[in-house]
């Protein structure tokens, strides 16, 4: 009986993930590694491939989008901070970056840098009071951010250089001395950044500075009393992940939209990012690419069913509420089927397929 | 004079977003749910109300078909959206209910238009004279109208066998469990009660400002008045509107001009934070003593 019984734990153990990931760690890592390599051919690839019309008006806004998730994830998924004020600190990363071109004519890279960082300040600011509130009760400081940065940016003509339209525009884009106006050129440049802040994220997630913050989100007092300095590390998200949003603010306004004012900022905004890390996955990186691909995708999948399946006798106010219905539906559906989002969906799907035909 | 003025006008006004936050502080005792979606449920039986009014349906027949329609609506909520949630945290089922608000205002507005609708109750918007004082005779009717509710469902609470359930599953769930309370038909006779609420909070702004989307979003102005008077304490919830629209109103007159205006935006939230570093948990919240 005895021995029966450890002949089978033998053959049943290798299909357990457990085990498996004990054993593989190296064939793992390389996996993973061969898939990001394939994953950057791909998007290097995009401009070959797309038009230019998708690039300026789906790819490009995709690729900030799943970066201002990815701000946003750092502060929610990882260390467990709600915060309804993305919108706001998106706006100041534009505009500092706005005032650090025009009124210190410092070169784009350089400004958004910058701008990321005036960013990063707000957001440790308005990151103050998480040392003593939690939960519903930190969502007012987020909010106070929000409404109080987009009133900033409106009463105060400085900041968009007293324009009469209240917007603030691009000044000719270069980076290293090439112009990089055309299609092409916004779209690699906007993927060098995402690819760069991503492998930061990554790495940041699988640092000490990660765990303190995943410990801090499963439960704060436990982290407190196993030694962690929660304030300081709940403080820093707020700092890192708005250093994140502003960086995508700036890049929205200045090589996705050209022209914008705060009202490309609004709560709405902030809404739109919350979701993508809902459906995309919480707590997950690659989860904000594809929140943020679903985002940008389903308006565009709404629009091609509806014309083709009623041809234009749907208006566009209808069109934009059913949009809105089917949202917020799905929102309910993955927090009720998967609250880890998409990204939770496809490891499933794929740990399943790895066994397939075997079932476990 | 001035000073009086601004704060009575700022207090009625505060009788409004008191309204609004009641609807929240009934579905967060009952069901543990910071409910987003109470903006949404406003917006939709307002329209509702008013499409059916100006469809030639007569006032009292409206009011009652808007309310079956809030009842559908709360067992379908509960239904679908509620009992598949049970046991989450509570992070979840507020984005559950950002969720749903989507949903309610998508489906709302889809089906009757996103038009601004007027709505005249015959009351007069004109300031009146009580002794020296100028103030807004609306706003009057708001208040006494806020009184009223809030003594029927002191009422309901405290004398029918629903409301001493409803207390039952609002102080400890599982013990009102235990005794044989069924909490799902609690949950949604407290959603069909706070839509009632919004409901008539609706038709009060609505007729000021014209039924329209931005009545969803005094859900926002609701935020702060919960964090003032703390989201468990209808009376809290009362203090910290009357609290809200005062301050608002004081600071927009006195400290407006000098930072160019336009503050009321952002100021309770300001406000909220403040009381938040003072009593993290509500004037009238009850602090909780955390475990490991």
């Amino acid at each position: 009986m005895d021995t029966h019984h450890t002949m089978n734990d033998t053959t049943i153990l290798p299909r357990t993930g457990r085990l498996d990931a004990h054993l593989a760690p190296v064939v793992i890592k390389d996996g993973k590694s061969l898939y990001a390599w394939l994953w950057l051919l791909v998007l290097a690839a995009i401009p070959w491939v797309g038009s230019e019309y998708w690039i300026n008006a789906i790819i490009i806004p995709f690729l900030i989008l799943a970066l201002a998730g990815m701000g946003l994830n750092l502060l929610t998924g990882y260390a467990g901070q709600t915060s309804l004020g993305s919108g706001g600190f998106m706006a100041v990363g534009a505009f500092a970056t706005y005032a650090f071109l025009t009124h210190l004519h410092l070169s784009f890279p350089v400004a958004i840098f910058l701008g990321g960082l005036i960013a990063a300040l707000v957001g440790l600011i308005f990151g103050l009071p998480s040392a003593k509130i939690k939960g519903f009760y930190l969502m007012v400081s987020s909010l106070a951010a929000q409404f109080l940065l987009e009133w900033v940016f409106v009463k105060f003509p400085w900041f968009y250089n007293y324009s009469s339209s209240a917007t603030i525009s691009s000044p000719s884009i270069e980076v290293f001395g090439l112009d990089i106006s055309s299609a092409q050129g916004k779209y690699y440049w906007i993927l060098g950044v995402v690819v760069l802040l991503t492998w930061i994220a990554i790495n940041l997630t699988r640092s000490q500075t990660g765990r303190n913050w995943m410990a801090i989100r499963d439960m704060d007092t436990a982290a407190a009393v196993i030694g962690i300095r929660v304030n300081h590390s709940k403080i820093l998200a707020f700092a890192v992940s708005s250093f994140y949003l502003g960086v995508a603010g700036a890049l929205w306004v200045f090589v996705y939209l050209g022209s914008a004012g705060v009202q490309s900022f609004s709560l709405q905004r902030s809404f739109q990012i919350l979701f993508i890390i809902i459906i995309g996955g919480l707590g997950s990186i690659s989860g904000n690419f594809i929140g943020a691909a679903f985002i940008t995708l389903l308006p565009l999948a709404l629009d091609f069913v509806s014309q083709t399946l009623f041809a234009g006798m749907v208006d566009a106010g209808v069109l934009q509420n059913i949009q809105k219905f089917i949202f917020g539906t799905l929102i309910i559906w993955f927090l009720i089927k998967e609250p880890e989002g998409i990204a939770r969906l496809l490891t499933n799907a794929r740990s399943r397929l790895s066994v397939w035909p075997l079932r476990f | 004079m001035l000073f009086l003025e601004t704060l009575i006008g700022g207090l009625l006004a505060g009788t409004m977003y008191s309204l609004v936050a009641i609807g929240f502080v009934l579905i967060y005792k009952a069901s543990g749910v910071f409910n987003f979606a109470q903006g949404s449920i406003l917006l939709f039986s307002a329209l509702l109300f008013v499409t059916l009014h100006e469809a030639g349906v007569p006032f009292v027949v409206a009011i009652l078909l808007t309310i079956l329609a809030l009842v559908l609506l709360a067992i379908l909520i509960e239904k679908l959206v509620l009992r598949p949630l049970t046991n989450r945290s509570p992070m979840t089922l507020f984005m559950a209910t950002l969720g749903l608000s989507y949903a309610i205002e998508g489906i709302a507005q889809g089906v009757m238009g996103a038009t601004v609708h007027e709505l005249d109750l015959g009351i007069d918007d004109v300031p009146i004279f009580i002794g020296d004082l100028l103030v807004s005779q609306f706003d009057l009717v708001a208040a006494v109208t806020a009184v009223i509710l809030v003594t029927v469902l002191a009422l309901l609470f405290n004398q029918t066998r629903i409301g001493i359930s409803l207390r039952a599953v609002a102080d400890d769930t599982r013990a009102a469990l235990s005794i044989g309370i069924n909490l799902n038909h609690i949950w949604q006779i407290v959603w069909a009660v706070a839509g009632m609420t919004g409901l008539v909070a609706g038709i009060l702004w609505g007729a000021r400002q014209g039924v329209q989307f931005s009545l969803s979003l005094v859900v926002l102005k609701a935020l702060p008045v919960l964090i003032i008077g703390g989201f468990t304490s209808i009376g809290g919830a009362i203090a910290g509107g009357l609290i809200v629209g005062a301050s608002e109103n004081l600071a927009e007159a006195y400290i407006g001009p000098a930072i160019g205006g336009g503050i009321t935006g952002w100021f309770a939230y300001f406000l909220a934070l403040a009381f938040l570093f003072i009593r993290p948990a509500g004037l009238f919240g009850e602090r909780a003593i955390e475990r490991v």
